[in-house]
């Protein structure tokens, strides 16, 4: 590559990379900050509300993202990538600053779940359209022979943007106080995402059309029924079957095992304070996202395959272990108690709390606040909460396991946008990489908080001794078969004849 | 290979079937008979989402897994 390309390609890679991150930024802004909202929207005693915050969780989340992928790949591969992955790029930021202007529920009424649930929508609409546009884009601007490396920096788009919105939020937090945070400062990351989006649209406003598309369409070769061609056609049907169960499933459920079944194993089951919990993983996410590109550059050199199925063999094989290990850092039954101390009780509203802190030999602090109802349906029961704090070595060991995760993401995640494209030819590439992406890792990889927490539910109901590994069964069993698919089915020079 | 990729083809026909078995009956009406909204939600994506991906897509891919479209000649 010369000098002139080489800074071209890194204009593309800047322009994309920006917008992609904006994307994923905007989409997990609704998430992190999803009790806010849930009290802002969708008050629990309304059962309408309620109803509508599940289904904006569910429905963005997954459902709709590959419905995004078939609208926004369609026109992808008719118009062009630069357009439409423009378009994503505004309706998602526009969702998003529109999410944070609504009125709350107590204002509008039920006007604010309906419209915060339709906005969502757009955002999942918009995520399903833009991965896909700007995977392909970077990759038709690359080189032969170096996809995976270039592509890896879109990869990194998607942790960098959770890492951005944990960031965001706790700076938002830090500057001001509680009650203003809570009245108004919540809606700062949402209105931020404006300024954010334009910059990225005067970016990529800029940018050339992909250098295989314009050929393709001067040479009259583009697509006129991507759809048709895409999923009715039995030749490249199949590889987009073989996308999905050898590779895309597996990375879905690694990938969201990694960034969000471990946050809410240490806040849930391990009992960790919410704000030790998000540091950890932003370190972790942190100190992982390089490998991103270190595993796409290396599977330039030594394919795609054996890297993506390793991480998922490994992560079939360490999981339990993993978890196992987390779940001991914070165990107090194993510690050696050093001091108790409980606090006089105080009266709050209809409850009596009582406070105890208990320090542990190895630094660990737990503070257990009981809790007695005096009022209302709880009347005379009584609820214990507990939260548990790391020091030292424990936290540097969690650290540690959540990174191992993390590599684990990045060795099936680095190299995938090139897998993807290079196994579909140019016309219909758009539309038929970017289903099988968002039906993994949305659908496979979004409805594992759901399947997980049900499975480990259920083992705990039946008082299995180590319930809290038994939502690892569905991961662990996707990923398996994937790696067993993908081993057997995929080659590792990935690109079909007579797809350049 | 290309005969052991054919016979595996019938193992993700059988697989189809039976996920598409616990899906329904394990997962999907158990949360929707709970009542909870919350549930019901959950337990419609599971039938409606989930269910047909999984089952439909992994035995079509099973199907021309048997019929050899994914021998080494022709890929």
């Amino acid at each position: 590559m010369n000098e002139n390309s080489t800074k071209s390609i890194w204009k593309v890679i800047g322009a994309s990379s920006m917008g992609t991150l904006i994307e994923w930024y905007d989409f997990f802004i609704f998430g992190s900050l999803s009790i806010v909202i849930s009290t802002k929207f969708f008050p629990a005693d309304n059962p309408t509300a309620a109803f509508l915050s599940t289904l904006a969780t569910f429905a963005a989340g997954f459902v709709v993202r590959p419905f995004g992928a078939l609208f926004f790949g369609r026109l992808g591969d008719i118009i062009g990538r630069k357009y439409t992955f423009m378009v994503t790029l505004m309706l998602m930021g526009g969702a998003t600053f529109l999410i944070g202007c609504i009125p709350s529920y107590e204002t509008i009424g039920f006007w604010a779940p309906l419209i915060v649930l339709i906005l969502r929508l757009l955002q999942g609409l918009a995520l399903g359209g833009e991965y896909g546009g700007a995977a392909t884009y970077v990759a038709e601007h690359a080189p032969l022979g170096q996809r995976g490396y270039w592509t890896s920096w879109i990869q990194t788009t998607a942790t960098f943007g959770l890492f951005i919105s944990l960031v965001v939020i706790l700076l938002t937090k830090s500057f001001l106080s509680e009650t203003q945070f809570d009245s108004w400062g919540w809606r700062l990351p949402f209105l931020l995402s404006l300024v954010m989006v334009y910059v990225s649209y005067l970016i990529r406003k800029k940018m050339k059309e992909s250098p295989e598309f314009s050929k393709a369409k001067a040479e009259g070769k583009t697509s006129t029924n991507p759809l048709k061609e895409s999923f009715g056609n039995r030749y490249n049907l199949k590889f987009v079957l073989l996308a999905l169960f050898g590779a895309a499933m597996g990375q879905g459920v690694v990938w969201y095992t990694g960034q969000f079944y471990s946050m809410s194993f240490m806040k849930t089951v391990m009992h960790l304070q919410s704000d030790q919990a998000d540091t950890i993983l932003g370190i972790a996410l942190l100190l992982g996202t390089p490998f991103f590109v270190v595993f796409g550059w290396l599977s330039d050199k030594v394919g795609r395959k054996w890297i993506m199925l390793g991480g998922m063999l490994l992560a079939v094989l360490t999981y339990r272990p993993i978890y196992e290990s987390m779940y001991q850092l914070s165990n107090v039954q194993q510690k050696n108690k050093l001091d108790e101390t409980t606090e006089p009780t105080i009266q709050q509203n209809s409850t009596i709390v009582t406070i105890t802190k208990s320090q542990y030999a190895d630094g660990t602090e737990m503070t257990s606040s009981k809790i007695q109802h005096q009022e209302g349906e709880l009347k005379g029961k009584e609820t214990v909460k507990t939260t548990v704090h790391l020091k030292g070595k424990n936290y540097i060991l969690l650290v540690a396991l959540i990174f191992i995760q993390v590599i684990y993401i990045t060795m099936v995640y680095g190299p995938i946008a090139a897998f993807l494209v290079e196994l579909f030819p140019v016309k219909i590439r758009y539309t038929s990489m970017s289903l099988p992406y968002h039906v993994g890792n949305g659908i496979f990889g979004g409805l594992l908080p759901a399947v997980s927490t049900y499975l480990t539910t259920n083992a705990e109901a039946s008082h299995t001794p180590q319930f809290y590994l038994a939502g690892l069964g569905y991961p662990i069993l996707i990923a398996a078969v994937c790696f067993i698919i993908g081993s057997l089915y995929i080659n590792n020079k990935s690109t079909p004849p007579n797809h350049e | 290979m290309n005969n052991l990729k054919k016979l595996l083809g019938i193992v993700w026909i059988f697989l189809a079937i039976y996920t598409a078995y616990f899906s329904i009956f394990e997962l999907a009406l158990p949360k929707i008979s709970t009542g909870h909204q919350e549930d019901l939600v959950f337990g419609i994506i599971i039938l409606c989402i989930l269910t047909p991906i999984i089952s439909l897509g992994l035995g079509l891919f099973g199907y021309y897994s048997l019929l050899g479209e994914y021998d080494r000649k022709k890929m």
